[in-house]
C-alpha cells in the first residue's frame, strides 16, 4: 500500500520535471552554455523518480499487495516469484510504466553520450524527447494507471494468464520496448537536427549508433516473442502474421532501411530529407503500434485490455506527434537540390537505394494487411481478417530479386564501380541454381518457384559465405548479418516445404501407424505443482529408420484463472524438430493429437541471432573509432 | 508551387485517417460469428428414446412433407414453457414434429413426456449433444422446420405465437 503511494507519486514527480525541462530549455534557449550541466541531472532525477515507480510496483506484485488493483488483477499468491516479478511488464499497466522507464532512461543515456554535438540541438533533441515522455506521463496517470487502489482488500489476486508464465516472454517486452522505445530518439534527434538545419554527414555518425542499438534490441525481441509463439501457443510455426506480430515487423523494416540509409548519408550527404522521413516514420509506426494493440481496435491474440479511452488518447498523441513533424519538416527542412542526379547507376548508393525500394514495398504490403481490415470494416461495416495466404503470395516473389541484389550490391563500391570478379559471382549462381534444382527435384508442387526462390537465396549464402574467406573483407558485420539473413530465409524455405505433419485422436494404449511414423501412445501421468496441475503425455514415435523418440507433451491446469494450456514436448536437433501437441476431446477419453517434423527449425532462430550479431559487431566497431 | 501542395495534401490524408481509426474505435468489436446457415440438412444416424432402433435422419425428413425438428431436454427450463405450444402444433396434421433429446438421460426424458404429453412423432436420443452440433444447435430448445431435407427456418430459443404464425404461412 506504501508503496503504491509512493509509486503514483514519483508519477507525478516525474511528469513535473518534464515540464520544468521544458520550461527552462525554451526560456534560456539563447544563452544554452548554462542548460548543460542543469539539464542533465534534471534528466537524472526523471529517470531515478521513474525507477523508483517502476521498482514500487515490482515489490507490490512480489508482497503481493492486492490493495493494488494491478496486483489485484494479474498476480496470484500461488504464483512462483520468477513470474510475480515479470508479472509487472505481462499487463498493459506495468508494460506502460516499463515504456516509461526505457524512455527516460534512454534520453539520459543520450544526454551522457552525446559530447561532441552541439548544445542546442542537444536541448532541442530533450525537449522533443520530453514532449513524448509527457504524452505517456499522462496516459499513465491518466488512463491506466499502475497504483489504482482497491478497497476493501481483496484476499487473492486474478492471477496471470498462465501463457505469459514463460521464461522468453519474461525478457520479450524489456528488450522489444528498449527497441520500440530507442526509436523515439532517433525520432526527436531528427526533429531536432532539422529544425537546426544540423542534418551532416556528423549528424549521421552520431545518429546511427541509436539506430543500430534499436534495430539490434527489436530484431531479439522480435525473435524472442517468435520462439515463445513456437513453443507456447502450440501452433507449431513461428510467424503467423497476426496483427501484433506484423505492428513489431513495421518498425524494423523501416528502422533496417533506415539503417541502410545512414550509411548512404554519412558518406556523402544525400537522401538527407528520406532519412528524415524514415526516423520519424520508424518511430511514427511503433506508436501506430501501440494504439493498434492497446486500444483493442484489432481483435488479436495478444490484445491487452479493449478500452476505447485509451485508444482515444493514443489515437491524439500519435496524430500530434505526426502533426508536429511534418510541421517541422516542412517549415525548416532545406532540400538538397542536386540529389539524386549525382548518383551513378553502378554503385552501392543505387543498391542501397533498391533495398529501400524493396523494404518499402514490404512495409506497405503488412501496414496494408494490418489496417485495412479496419479501414473496411468502418467504411462498409464487413469484417474481414487477412491472413497468411495475402502475405505469402505479395511478398515471396519479390523476395527473389531482393536477394540477387542483396548478394551483388555489397560487392560496389561508392559512388562509381565495376563490378570485379565476375567468374566468381556467374559460377556461384550456377553452383545455386543447380544445387536447388537437386532439392526441389524431388518435390512435384510449385516446382519452378521453389528453385528459383532456393536458388536466390542460396546464391546469397554462397557470396556471403565465400566473403568470409577469400577476401580480407572489409565490412565483416555487414557480411554476417546478410550472412544470417540467407540462412534464415533458407531455413524459412526448407521447413516449410519438409514440414510433416500427423493430426489423429488417440486414447491411452492406442498407436497410429502410416507409412513412415508409427505413434504409440504409452501412458498418462498427473503431476502438481504449485500453481498448476498438469497430465503428461507419454508418446513414442517411431520413424523409418527404426530411431525411437519420447516425448512428453503436457496439457496445464491453471489454478488461477483456472486456464487449460498445452505445452508442446519439443525434440530440437541441428537438423530437425520434432513438435508434439496434445489436446483433450470434450467429454471422450480420446486426446487429440498433433505430431510434426519440422526442418532446420532452430536454424531460424540461430540465423536471426546471427543477424543481430552482426549489428552488434558494427556498433562496437564504430565506439572503437571513435 | 508543388511543395505548398504537398503538405496539404498530407495532413488532409491524415485527418481522414484519424477519423477512420476514430470511428474504428467506437465500432463494436466482438466479433460474432456467422451463423453457418445450412441449407441441406445434415444427416445423422441415431438411437430412437423408446425403440432403441437407430435410425439415419435422412429416412425420415426426406419424404414429401413437412416437419419441425425440435431439439429439447427434460433439464432446459425454456422448453417447458414452449412444450404447449408444441403440442398444439403436433395436432396440425400438415407437419410433423420430431425431437432430439439433448444430453439428457432416457429416464428423465420419459418421464418428462409422461408429464407434459408427447407432441412428437419420433424422438432422437442424442446422450453426447454430438448431433445437435451438426446441426449447428447453440443450445436447447431449438428448432428447424425442414423441407424435402432443406431447412427452411431456424428458431433459436424457444418457440412462441410469433413463430407459429410464420410456420403455418410456410406450410400453407
Amino acid at each position: 500500500m506504501v508503496f503504491s503511494l509512493i509509486g503514483h507519486y514519483s508519477l507525478i514527480l516525474g511528469l513535473c520535471i518534464s515540464l520544468i525541462l521544458i520550461f527552462f530549455s525554451i526560456k534560456n534557449f539563447r544563452n544554452s552554455k548554462i542548460l548543460d550541466a542543469k539539464i542533465l541531472s534534471f534528466t537524472f532525477l526523471q529517470f531515478f523518480f521513474v525507477v523508483i515507480s517502476f521498482f514500487c510496483l515490482i515489490l507490490s506484485f512480489v508482497l503481493s499487495d492486492f490493495s493494488n488493483e494491478t496486483v489485484f488483477n494479474n498476480s496470484h499468491t500461488t504464483k512462483p516469484l520468477f513470474y510475480k516479478i515479470t508479472g509487472t511488464w505481462g499487463n498493459h499497466e506495468g508494460s506502460l510504466l516499463l515504456w516509461l522507464l526505457v524512455l527516460t532512461l534512454f534520453i539520459f543515456v543520450f544526454l551522457i553520450k552525446t559530447k561532441n554535438q552541439p548544445v542546442k540541438y542537444k536541448i532541442l533533441t530533450l525537449v522533443f524527447q520530453q514532449i513524448i515522455i509527457i504524452g505517456f506521463f499522462i496516459f499513465l496517470i491518466k488512463t491506466s494507471n499502475p497504483f489504482n487502489y482497491l478497497y476493501p482488500i481483496p484476499e487473492e489476486g486474478l492471477g496471470l494468464n498462465p501463457i505469459l508464465q514463460d521464461p522468453a516472454l519474461a525478457i520479450h517486452p524489456p528488450i522489444l520496448y528498449l527497441g520500440y522505445v530507442g526509436s523515439s530518439i532517433i525520432f526527436s534527434s531528427a526533429l531536432a537536427a532539422t529544425s537546426l538545419n544540423f542534418v551532416s554527414k556528423k549528424w549521421a555518425s552520431h545518429i546511427k549508433k541509436w539506430v543500430l542499438i534499436s534495430w539490434i534490441f527489436l530484431t531479439l525481441g522480435i525473435l524472442l516473442g517468435s520462439i515463445w509463439a513456437y513453443y507456447e501457443l502450440g501452433w507449431g510455426g513461428f510467424w503467423f502474421w497476426d496483427p501484433v506480430e506484423n505492428v513489431s515487423l513495421m518498425p524494423w523494416l523501416a528502422l533496417t532501411t533506415l539503417l541502410h540509409c545512414i550509411f548512404i548519408l554519412e558518406k556523402k550527404l544525400i537522401l538527407t530529407s528520406w532519412v528524415i522521413i524514415l526516423s520519424i516514420a520508424t518511430f511514427t509506426l511503433s506508436m501506430c503500434g501501440t494504439f493498434l494493440v492497446r486500444s483493442g481496435i484489432l481483435n488479436s491474440v495478444h490484445t491487452f485490455a479493449n478500452d476505447p479511452e485509451r485508444g482515444l488518447f493514443i489515437l491524439i498523441f500519435l496524430f500530434s506527434l505526426i502533426f508536429l513533424s511534418i510541421f517541422i519538416f516542412f517549415f525548416f527542412h532545406k532540400n538538397n537540390k542536386n540529389d539524386l542526379h549525382s548518383i551513378f547507376w553502378l554503385s552501392k548508393e543505387t543498391s542501397i537505394i533498391i533495398n529501400n525500394w524493396f523494404m518499402m514495398y514490404f512495409l506497405s504490403v503488412v501496414l496494408i494487411g494490418t489496417v485495412y481490415p479496419i479501414f473496411l470494416d468502418v467504411l462498409s461495416s464487413e469484417k474481414i481478417s487477412v491472413g497468411p495466404p495475402f502475405y505469402h503470395k505479395l511478398i515471396i516473389p519479390f523476395l527473389i530479386p531482393f536477394l540477387l541484389i542483396m548478394s551483388i550490391g555489397p560487392k560496389l563500391k561508392w559512388i562509381k564501380s565495376n563490378l570485379e570478379d565476375k567468374i566468381y559471382l556467374v559460377s556461384l549462381l550456377i553452383i545455386s541454381i543447380l544445387i536447388s534444382f537437386l532439392i526441389v527435384n524431388n518435390f512435384d508442387s510449385k516446382f519452378l518457384i521453389n528453385t528459383i526462390l532456393i536458388s536466390s537465396a542460396l546464391y546469397l549464402f554462397f557470396v556471403t559465405l565465400r566473403d568470409f574467406f577469400i577476401k580480407k573483407y572489409k565490412n565483416i558485420s555487414q557480411n554476417i548479418s546478410h550472412f544470417g539473413f540467407s540462412l534464415l530465409i533458407l531455413s524459412i524455405l526448407f521447413n516449410n516445404l519438409f514440414s510433416t505433419e500427423i493430426i489423429t485422436n488417440l486414447k491411452v494404449g492406442q498407436t497410429f501407424e502410416s507409412s513412415k511414423t508409427k505413434i504409440v501412445f504409452e501412458k498418462i501421468n498427473q503431476k502438481v505443482e504449485k500453481n498448476y496441475k498438469s497430465i503428461v503425455g507419454s508418446f513414442s514415435v517411431q520413424n523409418l529408420n527404426g530411431e525411437i523418440d519420447n516425448l512428453l507433451p503436457e496439457l496445464r491446469i491453471y489454478n488461477q484463472p483456472n486456464i487449460v494450456t498445452s505445452e508442446a514436448d519439443i525434440i530440437t536437433t541441428l537438423l530437425s524438430d520434432k513438435f508434439m501437441v496434445i489436446n483433450v476431446v470434450q467429454n471422450q477419453d480420446y486426446f487429440n493429437v498433433r505430431y510434426q517434423v519440422k526442418p532446420f527449425m532452430i536454424w531460424i532462430w540461430l540465423s536471426v541471432l546471427l543477424i543481430s550479431l552482426g549489428g552488434l559487431m558494427s556498433f562496437f566497431k564504430r565506439e572503437n573509432e571513435n | 508551387m508543388k511543395t505548398k501542395f504537398l503538405p496539404f495534401l498530407l495532413i488532409l490524408i491524415l485527418i481522414i485517417i484519424f477519423i477512420i481509426f476514430y470511428r474504428g474505435l467506437k465500432n463494436n468489436n466482438i466479433y460474432t460469428p456467422e451463423t453457418n446457415i445450412i441449407n441441406e440438412a445434415p444427416s445423422f444416424s441415431a438411437e430412437l428414446l423408446y425403440s432403441n432402433k437407430i435410425v439415419n435422419s435422412s429416412e425420415i425428413f426426406n419424404s414429401n412433407k413437412f416437419y419441425l425438428l425440435n431439439i429439447w431436454s427434460s433439464w432446459c427450463v425454456p422448453c417447458r414453457k414452449e412444450h404447449p405450444i408444441l403440442m398444439d402444433l403436433g395436432k396440425n396434421k400438415k407437419i410433423i414434429v420430431v425431437g432430439i433429446n439433448y444430453k439428457d438421460t432416457k429416464k428423465n426424458a420419459i418421464e418428462f413426456l409422461d408429464k407434459f404429453g408427447n407432441p412428437y412423432e419420433k424422438i432422437f436420443f442424442d446422450k453426447e449433444g454430438i448431433q445437435s452440433i451438426e446441426w449447428g444447435a447453440y443450445g436447447v430448445p431449438e428448432s428447424f422446420v425442414i423441407y424435402k431435407n432443406k431447412i427452411l427456418k431456424k428458431y433459436i430459443g424457444p418457440i412462441n405465437q410469433q413463430s407459429i404464425k410464420e410456420i403455418e404461412s410456410l406450410i400453407k
